[in-house]
């Protein structure tokens, strides 16, 4: 929802990012105010999963330009971890398996951790199940998966689904999920969607970067971007989306390109 | 003769040992115990201290050990129950004692359920020390004490058969399940005392037992436990083995472990190395019949400058055997592992299916990892893999746990400890898996 007055959570002016010397994110600018909902979308190595990790602050990217402040913090001065308990969340495009770390002592330990950062209590093993089996729900969710290691053996949409457990877990204030979308069947993505919509609200903004467009059928955005060449070329309604998944991107691409000779 | 200087005590102590053995082995029953020590002696006397030259040493420099000097126990420490009793295991109700490698009778305790483990011709399972149970048992022993274990070419196992004073016995007869575990409990109290361990483990046929094997100590000196387990597993048996070697830090462990499967029968082992300066296990198990089944687990866990050596032997001597193991290494600090998994099969031992796996974790930029997986095949019908890995943590799982709020340390931490547990998972004693769980976390969670 798009308000008036909010606060800005988001702001990001002339990012530039590499990766062992290739030159991903080319001038980006982005900006999300709480309450709003962005899809970032764009064709295949336009760098739109690079500024979700780049967001979260892996540590494989160089930052070589610009600037990105959460809140009015400068990010690029704060550890993945320190982004984390500050209120970003990333939802992996391909969540990490961990085996031997059981699953329900890796979403404790990551809830505990966030609520000692908030100020509040933390939950015991019994206190935590409740919370955690109340979440599974509203996700449709086999309790079982806490029995098992962290995202081992889980097929995609389970993994992916275990990811927006995270999320409704840890109830970031900017959630960014990586195509979350790619690889769901049509009930897998209605419940990942009803899971995020669940959290959306006036305090938060959601970040969604996908390839197609069937997700936003389900989690309406706020704004659409284009993101070509490491740079968001074009920014727009809903509707925009429905003009990408009937034109493709190859116009944009071209009116980008021809603005640039101009 | 290198390094012989160093071990002179404890060579010289086998001389002096000779001359005044112990009174129970002057009965005329035990003669062939007698026998069987002066033979281990005659080799002692031939055999050299090894070094890196040789090659099943090359990667373990033993001169720290032959550098020191050892002496036999002169004056019993006398412990009370209380003073090991954090290191019960509540499972095991049966659990026999030794104290710097001497029977501690009072510090033992019999099954408690002695009726639950009789079979149906009313004959119980035995856990004594041998010089109590040997008159009686004498048949059940003699075929297997020293027949497994070979000291032809090993010096300490030959040391240790020469110093044969005493032994753990455990006998599970025929078609019998032991109701728990049993227990044998190494406490070394005294610093400079050089002890000699031995158990012999004989299932009948159709038995099933678990047994623990611990390593303790109640002080952080130097001393040197020198063991030998031999374990027969008669036809359709079962055998749950847990080792776990907590010795002090300055401490020096060399152990052999000799393991004989008859047919059908099934071993599982879980080896654990945490403690010792210097550590080495040589695990050989041996199949003598067709369609065996045993599967080594190990974890060495291990820091600063210590060594720990796991030299392991599956031979496939028979059809239809099959084999799983698992070794782990988690090396911190200036600290050395060495892993030798050799796997035989031998021809004629069509259908074996046998499966090694040896990974490794460095901490640091100083711990080093030298793994031989060594696989010899001489049967052409078989189903056999091996793979070695050694690493650092995976860059991407620790981010993917700081990008949930874990600080790196805290997700290193727990990466490194879930690297472990699953071979910690993989003991069949709750208690003792949970106490170890918390050791590897707690060893693992150390800040420097």
């Amino acid at each position: 929802m798009i308000l008036h007055d909010s606060k800005t959570l988001l702001e990001v002016r002339g990012l530039c990012a590499t990766v062992n010397g290739t030159s991903i994110l080319k001038g980006l600018n982005f900006i999300v105010k709480s309450g709003e909902v962005h899809a970032i979308m764009g064709p295949n190595g336009s760098g739109k999963s690079t500024f979700a990790k780049v967001l979260a602050g892996h540590t494989a990217y160089q930052i070589t330009a610009g600037q990105m402040l959460f809140e009015g913090r400068n990010l690029l001065e704060m550890a993945p971890e320190a982004r984390a308990r500050a209120g970003i969340f990333l939802a992996f495009q391909y969540p990490i398996e961990i085996p031997g770390v059981g699953n329900s002592q890796f979403l404790r330990l990551a809830y505990n951790t966030l609520q000692a950062e908030r100020g509040k209590d933390e939950l015991d093993p019994l206190e935590f199940d409740d919370l955690v089996r109340e979440k599974m729900g509203l996700l449709e969710m086999n309790p079982e998966f806490l029995d098992r290691s962290v995202n081992e053996g889980f097929s995609g949409g389970e993994k992916k689904r275990n990811e927006i457990l995270q999320m409704a877990l840890l109830e970031p204030k900017l959630a960014i999920l990586d195509e979350t979308d790619s690889g769901l069947d049509i009930d897998a993505l209605r419940v990942v969607s009803k899971g995020v919509n669940h959290l959306a609200g006036k305090d938060r903004g959601i970040v969604l970067v996908t390839h197609y467009q069937r997700l936003l059928n389900y989690i309406v955005p706020d704004y659409v971007h284009v993101m070509v060449g490491g740079r968001i070329v074009r920014t727009g309604g809903k509707e925009l989306a429905l003009e990408l998944e009937e034109r493709g991107y190859d116009w944009i691409e071209a009116e980008t390109s021809a603005e640039g000779a101009l | 003769m290198t390094g012989r200087e160093g071990l002179q005590d404890v060579l010289a102590g086998v001389l002096v040992d000779q001359a005044h053995p112990p009174t129970a082995l002057a009965s005329p029953k035990l003669a062939w115990l007698k026998a069987l020590r002066a033979e281990a002696v005659e080799r002692v006397g031939v055999l050299k201290v090894p070094t890196p030259r040789d090659e099943a040493w090359r990667f373990t420099d033993i001169s720290a050990l032959t550098g020191q000097s050892f002496h036999p126990l002169r004056m019993p420490t006398s412990l009370q129950a209380g003073d090991i009793a954090h290191f019960h295991i509540e499972e095991a109700t049966t659990r026999l004692v030794f104290v710097d490698g001497v029977h501690a009778p009072q510090l033992s305790s019999a099954s408690s359920n002695a009726n639950a483990n009789a079979n149906a011709n009313g004959r119980s399972v035995v856990v004594s020390n041998l010089l109590t149970a040997a008159p009686t048992h004498a048949s059940a022993v003699q075929p297997h004490l020293g027949h497994h274990a070979k000291f032809g070419d090993n010096l300490f196992a030959a040391l240790n058969t020469a110093f044969l004073h005493d032994a753990a016995l455990i006998i599970v007869p025929r078609e019998t399940a032991a109701a728990e575990p049993v227990h044998l409990l190494f406490v070394s109290t005294q610093p400079g005392v050089a002890s000699h361990p031995r158990i012999l483990l004989v299932a009948e046929a159709g038995s099933a037992v678990t047994l623990i094997e611990d390593y303790v100590a109640l002080h952080a000196g130097a001393y040197f436990t020198n063991s030998v387990a031999e374990l027969a597993l008669g036809a359709n048996s079962k055998v749950e083995h847990v080792r776990v070697q907590r010795e002090s830090g300055q401490a020096f462990h060399i152990a052999s472990c000799a393991v004989s499967l008859a047919h059908a029968s099934r071993y599982h082992s879980v080896s654990v190395a945490l403690g010792a300066k210097i550590s080495r296990l040589g695990l050989d198990v041996l199949q003598t019949a067709e369609a065996t089944e045993c599967t080594l687990d190990g974890l060495a866990l291990i820091g600063e400058r210590q060594l720990a050596d796991t030299h392991t032997f599956i031979d496939h001597a028979k059809p239809h055997g099959a084999s799983r193991q698992l070794h782990k290494c988690i090396v911190d600090g200036a600290a050395h592992a060495v892993f030798n998994g050799r796997v035989m099969v031998r021809q004629g031992a069509q259908k074996t299916d046998s499966t090694q796996s040896s990974r490794n974790l460095l901490l640091t930029a100083k711990a080093v990892i030298d793994t031989l997986p060594q696989l010899e095949i001489f049967a052409d019908d078989v189903k056999c893999t091996h793979g070695a890995t050694v690493g650092q943590l995976d860059s991407e799982e620790v981010f993917y746990l700081r990008s949930r709020g874990l600080s790196e340390a805290a997700a290193r931490n727990l990466l490194t400890y879930a690297f472990g547990a699953e071979v910690i998972d993989r003991i069949p004693v709750a208690s003792l898996r949970l106490r170890l769980e918390q050791t590897v976390l707690e060893q693992t969670t150390r800040q420097p």
